[in-house]
């Protein structure tokens, strides 16, 4: 049996290049449009709020709470088969936008929605590094 | 008033029909498709050449279906193969039909899921969540749950009243797909799919197809049977978290609010009045928003109004009678819509409310709708 079938990767256009850029560099960013301020993710060709398209990538704290959390018992795709049960969480960034992700080293028992967590990275290989989140002190 | 009242009563919805639900791979969805519309015709007795507008939503292609059907009509519209569909295309319909382009109009759904083994999560739908193994309309849903669970105590046996009193109703309808009863300890012991979902929270996947025809109340008159009046309507979208399929962090409590208003004000009738409620449910979750969204009760109290078999036939909200999506067909709110038309005709045989005079179809997602029906 095949072990190492491979993840999904992100699409990586002009529009999100950046976030993976400093996500390689282990930086949490969010799309922000120089225009108006706005800050949001996932990218977008024009800031939803003015249309702007005067955008780039910010680092951002990396901190924020946990908005809600769920626990995959089925794989919709092969490679996450040998992961399963996994965590995913839903995480509302200090700096505002929400965004989803996997919540790392704690057991579901010790998970509260609300709780403080901060982002990790994990390195897949030289092109890709996810950010990932953990529950905090 | 708003100018769209004036749509209240004006729109009729004359004939439905179904083809049975279930796993069908020698037949394509035009195939399924036609049979729906053959049996919505003879429903009416409308002479077929007459139907001047096609809606079609999850058949291929319009053309192809028009081509079928023998129809040349001078309304045509086409929508995605989306759950939220069935309430907006009931809602164009009607704007068209009182505008005049178009005298009767068929709607047509077709669904051939289950024989082609779609999963709705995975590379059949990619999404920028995916490198986490995020995926799946249900899996947003759980997310959902999970709060609500969080900030209001919500259970998941209180959640299991859903799907419990769902197939019930399914056991009392002869079409539906699911026939064995199932209690809450039934719903506790499923096996978790995108926990704290299991599986019994999750709809079915089948295959059938819908069609329902639609005329102004005028031309209603003429037609086989009673005409049900579309007395009210309401619709909200929500599309800024999009990139989270099916999700919304309040639960489309908002928007819901604002479907409610604008439909109840509309019909002139309350919560209170409702005598069932056709309830767009994909998975078990969104019924319990449904129900706070439009004030059957206060936000995060729908646990507990659904407790002791509340959306059970008899009980003080009967809900989904045909037995939903979760236990009757997966045809994405066309077969509540046409539920809804049965029960005011008085069809519905063992799942029949006494005299049902005000039902309610809605969905909560991120396009809301709701439309109330009342007899013409």
């Amino acid at each position: 049996m095949q072990t190492d079938i491979a993840k999904p990767r992100p699409k990586i256009d002009n529009v999100s290049r950046g976030f993976w850029d400093h996500a390689r560099a282990e930086r949490l960013s969010v799309q922000t449009c120089a225009a108006c301020g706005e800050k949001h993710f996932p990218g977008s060709p024009v800031c939803p709020k003015c249309l702007s398209e005067d955008q780039s990538w910010v680092p951002v704290s990396g901190r924020g709470k946990l908005l809600s959390w769920v626990r995959f018992h089925r794989a919709y795709w092969d490679s996450f088969r040998e992961d399963l049960p996994y965590l995913v969480c839903l995480v509302g960034l200090d700096e505002g936008p929400m965004l989803v992700s996997n919540l790392v080293g704690v057991e579901p028992e010790a998970i509260a929605i609300g709780a403080e967590v901060e982002v990790v990275f994990e390195k897949v290989d030289e092109e890709l590094t996810l950010p990932k989140f953990r529950l905090r002190g | 008033m708003n100018d769209w009242h004036k749509l209240k009563d004006r729109i009729a919805i004359v004939g439905v029909g179904n083809t049975p639900y279930g796993n069908f791979p020698e037949i394509d969805d035009y195939g399924l498709g036609a049979r729906a519309f053959r049996s919505a015709v003879e429903d009416c007795g409308i002479e077929k050449d007459k139907i001047d507008g096609l809606l079609v939503c999850r058949v291929p292609h319009y053309a192809r279906m028009g081509e079928i059907l023998g129809l040349n009509p001078r309304w045509t519209i086409q929508m995605p193969p989306h759950g939220r569909m069935s309430g907006m295309a009931i809602i164009e319909a009607a704007a068209a039909l009182d505008a005049g382009l178009c005298d009767y109009a068929a709607l047509i759904y077709a669904n051939i899921g289950r024989s082609r083994r779609v999963n709705y999560g995975g590379e059949e739908s990619p999404g920028v969540w995916d490198p986490w193994g995020f995926t799946s309309p249900g899996a947003a849903h759980a997310m959902m749950f999970q709060r609500h669970r969080a900030l209001y105590g919500t259970t998941t046996r209180q959640l299991a009243e859903v799907s419990v009193a769902f197939r019930h109703h399914a056991c009392l309808n002869p079409a539906a797909v699911m026939k064995q009863p199932i209690t809450i300890d039934d719903h506790e012991a499923a096996r978790p799919i995108t926990e704290p979902l299991r599986l019994l929270d999750y709809c079915l996947i089948n295959d059938g197809a819908v069609c329902i025809i639609m005329t102004t109340k005028e031309r209603a008159k003429d037609l086989k049977k009673r005409p049900v009046m579309i007395s009210g309507i309401g619709a909200r979208e929500a599309y800024s978290t999009s990139s989270i399929g099916n999700f919304d962090l309040n639960f489309w409590y908002d928007e819901m609010r604002d479907v409610g208003a604008q439909a109840y004000g509309m019909a002139g009738v309350g919560p209170a009045d409702v005598d069932a409620l056709m309830c767009y449910d994909n998975f078990s979750p969104t019924v319990l928003f449904s129900l706070e969204g439009l004030g059957f009760c206060e936000q995060g109290e729908a646990g507990a109004f659904v407790e002791g078999g509340a959306l059970k036939l008899g009980g003080r909200l009967p809900t989904n009678t045909d037995g939903g999506h979760l236990s009757n067909s997966y045809m994405q709110g066309w077969a509540l819509n046409i539920e809804a038309v049965r029960q005011i005709r008085g069809e519905c045989g063992e799942r029949q409310v006494p005299d049902a005079q005000v039902v309610q179809y809605c969905g909560a997602t991120p396009c809301s709708r709701s439309i109330i029906y009342t007899p013409g």
